[in-house]
């Protein structure tokens, strides 16, 4: 079987997490352990080979951080929504499936903004259309089409802050071009 | 014991909210009446349930040690509940498992209608095909001379011919190569 090789350094994030893991498995974060790890994190990444996932190479600690605190808000904020809606409207709840295309064509991204739509606002993903970055979600409390574009803004919203935290060069100068234009909008 | 009483507070306050959180999931469950809305009760309040139950958890333990394992516990939390939810709402929605009157919008509904359409379409295509090479077994002799020539297996340079214009090609291209020859 032949496979193209994959350069060490794009598996670096790969062993640290393993190497991480490990350590947080034995509860163990002495040198031998970690040593350890690291050669079963070896092994393991040239057995059972995955295709890698291409990081955009850059890492934004400042937006990362952000990104974080907001979701931790986001989520203790969504699941007093989702009990709340379940508490009182129940049964009667109107919901939509709504197409949302992200900027984005980094299948990392595009993840990362799927799996944090699942947990903050009360969506889930339906679908995925790859070819265009294109997200099929289902958004519990639509009511309105209003209701629907909000939410719209809000799914681009989160993807924006995971561009300024990973996202790569072009992604965040579209970003910013996005930003300034929405302020110069708004001021005239 | 000051600091250790409040933490003793923190945590119960913690546990408690935790598994308030588990029961709003269960009420969901309950009260929302199709599979993709219930998927929604699934995933919320019960990942923010977990995170407070652990860190509940961690004000009792009060050790660094264990501080890593309840991260990683809930970082695997995070990572598998939208899958799990995503294949359950996916399969719900592809196998007509829902209840089209709770939903207001669905814009996925347009694109699957324009998908099948297309797909009508080609199998029309290709029935059509299939029917004029049966009419014609010297241009289907023709085009399995073709693929052999060009060293393709039988069955994609079939469907590479699916559209008009690349049979053309292809038979153009063939007697072109006979008149070389």
């Amino acid at each position: 079987m032949t496979r193209s090789r994959i350069p060490l350094l794009v598996e670096v994030p790969l062993l640290v997490w393993l190497v991480i893991l490990w350590g947080a498995l034995w509860q163990d974060f002495s040198a031998g352990n970690l040593i350890f790890g690291l050669l079963i994190a070896l092994a393991v990444v040239n057995i059972f080979y995955l295709p890698p996932v291409e990081l955009a190479g850059r890492l934004n600690l400042w937006a990362a951080a952000v990104f974080v605190a907001a979701f931790l808000l986001n989520v203790a904020k969504a699941s007093f929504e989702v009990f709340w809606i379940a508490l009182t409207r129940g049964p009667r709840t109107k919901n939509g499936v709504l197409a949302v295309k992200l900027r984005s064509h980094s299948d990392l991204l595009v993840t990362a903004t799927g799996h944090t739509i699942s947990l903050i606002p009360g969506s889930l993903v339906v679908d995925v259309d790859r070819s265009t970055s294109t997200l099929y979600l289902h958004v519990l409390d639509i009511p309105d089409p209003d209701k629907a574009d909000r939410f719209r803004e809000q799914v681009r919203r989160i993807e924006a802050g995971l561009i300024r935290a990973i996202g790569s060069k072009e992604e965040v100068a579209m970003v910013k071009a996005e930003a300034a234009n929405r302020r110069n909008g708004g001021t005239s | 014991m000051n600091t250790d009483l409040v933490l003793e507070i923190v945590a119960g306050f913690c546990l408690v909210l935790g598994a308030l959180m588990s029961l709003a999931a269960a009420i969901g469950l309950l009260r929302f009446s199709d599979l993709l809305s219930r998927m929604h009760a699934a995933t919320k309040p019960q990942v923010f349930g977990l995170l407070l139950l652990l860190i509940g958890l961690a004000l009792q333990l009060r050790s660094w040690a264990a501080v890593p394992v309840l991260i990683v516990a809930w970082l695997f939390q995070l990572l598998t509940v939208p899958v799990s939810a995503h294949m359950v709402g996916r399969a719900g929605y592809r196998t007509k498992h829902l209840h089209r009157e709770t939903l207001s919008v669905d814009d996925l509904d347009a694109v699957v209608q324009k998908a099948a359409a297309e797909e009508a379409e080609r199998r029309k295509a290709d029935a059509a095909e299939e029917a004029a090479l049966a009419a014609d077994p010297e241009l289907a002799a023709e085009l399995a001379a073709d693929g052999d020539a060009g060293k393709k297996p039988a069955g994609k340079s079939k469907s590479a011919l699916r559209t008009k214009e690349p049979k053309e090609a292809a038979a153009k291209a063939s007697a072109r190569r006979r008149r070389e020859s």
